[in-house]
């Protein structure tokens, strides 16, 4: 197969982490008052702040009487790439990147509970690292937990890529940005792990269909992964028994 | 600030306790309520501040870019503000709606900075009237909590004393045009000298006295706010403190804000107490961005973002 060679003789990365390896992810919940929920996200070197707003009434033109309405904008801080960017948002890829988002969360919000609601998710990439859609569902996915909206399960993202060690595929886990840049595959899958469930999948580059499988599940076994991570950062920000909103009400 | 019912008797608490030079809270008309500043936050920045003051959250990042200097100023590179108001602080900045916030607050910026006495746009010059540097400072509003001019002011002044500019290692002339090479080394770099960077300070007015750093209880009690945006002193953002030279604070902007009007009178005594206020706070932002450097070069800085 064609491409760079992402996979040392030694079997590892560019980066340094093995083909099964996530990057470190650090996470907070809580980080500001004002909005319902918030939390931080820090996946390598990919930081994301995510905020929930509602759910709250829809505006007319968006109400459902099926569901919540879940309303998602992604903007990238004009310093969060190497290069400036001009716009923070509303150009073409976060736009994708917004309904990628909706997509993803929608699935995991039981949104049956709310008719005629809405509810806002507000994220914000400081820096680009490659997996800011990973980072940004994760981040998401605490944000909602700490608004207190139901959900049906953890909704975890993670990317993997096709590397090759000799004439073994290795498929990579978490793909950074040096590994996007040097043009291999990448499959982004947002998943309920939990239930084991895939919603949102999506592949760029060209991939030979004996391997999608072993690639696909590379990256489930990588949103199962995330999903102790996550489980886990909830747990002890509720065991600290509080968040900063609760400090300003007492 | 909306959704903040007070009964006239607390109003007249409030215009009271100002006029007695002391506040419902404890601080006297001049003192700011308690910030957390940290810089370097940001890695693809060539300097980043993140600010804190009560509720206001702001993140700075400063971009360098080679640029072609003005004809009309060849010697003087250039500086650029943008301002960003993240959906995340309300809901309303969603899409473009936070754009007017935002332009007002750059143009202020922009206004502030716009002397040589504010901020030498010499040190950004590479090569007289070919090239210069252009320094993008990107402001991102992730939370809103009152008080916005003077955090962003404070983040921006954090940011830029944060700000390295790498030296230019050899240029060649080819024609007219000039192809440089930049060091590659992330250490060989010059900080920027951003003692003198403008801080602006809000006063806003209660009764006839003006207070700054209001409470949202306080601006409820207020019609009128003057923003002053004030230049620093070197002295404080340098560790030989004698060797450098001693300016004294002046006024570089001054701009209003609010419905109501300010006697003439007021309004000189308003700029005198922002001249003190803003004294005493480049004083403590000098101190806090020289032990944060002096920890940064000891490798003894722990680095907190937003986890803490």
């Amino acid at each position: 197969m064609p491409g760079p060679d992402l996979l040392s003789s030694q079997g590892l990365r560019l980066d340094g982490r093995r083909p099964n390896e996530l990057r470190r992810i650090r996470c907070k919940l809580g980080v500001f008052t004002q909005p319902d929920g918030s939390a931080y996200l820090e996946q390598g070197n990919t930081k994301v702040l995510a905020a929930v707003y509602g759910p709250h009434q829809a505006s007319k033109s968006k109400s459902s009487v099926e569901g919540v309405v879940v309303n998602c904008q992604y903007s990238m801080a004009t310093f969060s790439t190497g290069e400036r960017k001009n716009r923070p948002r509303g150009d073409r890829k976060s736009q994708e990147m917004s309904l990628h988002l909706r997509q993803a969360l929608t699935a995991a919000i039981k949104t049956e509970l709310y008719p005629r609601s809405q509810i806002d998710i507000y994220i914000e990439v400081l820096q680009a690292d490659g997996g800011a859609y990973c980072a940004s569902v994760n981040a998401a996915t605490l944000a909602l937990v700490d608004a207190g909206v139901p959900l049906r399960a953890y909704a975890c993202a993670c990317s993997a890529s096709m590397a090759w060690r000799g004439a073994e595929p290795a498929p990579l886990l978490d793909v950074g940005h040096v590994e996007e840049a040097a043009g291999g595959v990448v499959l982004t899958v947002a998943s309920l792990p939990s239930t084991g469930n895939i919603a949102l999948l999506e592949l760029s580059h060209r991939l030979h269909s004996d391997y999608f499988e072993i690639v696909l599940s590379r990256a489930m076994q990588g949103c199962r992964d995330i999903e102790i991570i996550l489980d886990r950062a909830v747990r002890e920000h509720l065991a600290e028994g509080w968040t900063k909103q609760d400090i300003v009400t007492i | 600030m909306a959704g903040l019912l007070l009964s006239p008797t607390e109003k007249i608490y409030i215009l009271h306790g100002v006029q007695d030079d002391y506040r419902s809270d404890g601080r006297t008309n001049i003192d700011y309520r308690p910030m957390e500043l940290e810089t370097d936050v940001v890695s693809h920045a060539s300097g980043s501040a993140r600010l804190r003051l009560a509720n206001t959250d702001i993140l700075v990042g400063v971009k360098t870019e080679i640029d072609v200097p003005k004809p009309d100023n060849p010697g003087l590179g250039k500086i650029d503000f943008f301002v960003d108001c993240s959906a995340n602080a309300t809901p309303e900045f969603e899409g473009r709606g936070g754009e007017q916030l935002a332009n007002n607050i750059s143009n202020m910026l922009q206004r502030a900075y716009n002397s040589s006495q504010a901020f030498d746009l010499k040190q950004l010059c590479i090569l007289e009237g070919k090239q210069c540097w252009k320094l993008y400072v990107d402001i991102l509003i992730l939370e809103c909590g009152g008080n916005l001019c003077d955090a962003v002011s404070l983040a921006v002044k954090a940011a830029l004393f944060n700000t390295r500019i790498p030296f230019v290692k050899a240029a060649l002339m080819d024609g007219g045009s000039v192809d440089f090479q930049l060091s590659d080394d992330p250490y060989d770099c010059k900080l920027l000298e951003a003692g003198t960077a403008p801080l602006l300070v809000t006063l806003c007015k209660i009764g006839d006295k003006c207070v700054v750093d209001p409470s949202a209880e306080e601006e409820s009690c207020s019609v009128i706010s003057l923003i002053v945006g004030i230049t620093g002193n070197p002295k404080y953002y340098s560790k030989d403190a004698i060797e450098t030279p001693n300016f004294k604070c002046k006024c570089s902007t001054i701009g209003m804000n609010g419905p109501g009007s300010v006697a003439p009178e007021t309004f000189k005594n308003a700029i005198n107490q922002g001249i003190i206020a803003a004294n005493s706070l480049d004083e403590a932002l000098g101190r806090a961005l020289l032990r944060e450097r002096q920890e940064c070069n000891n490798f003894k800085k722990n680095s907190y973002g937003f986890l803490k």
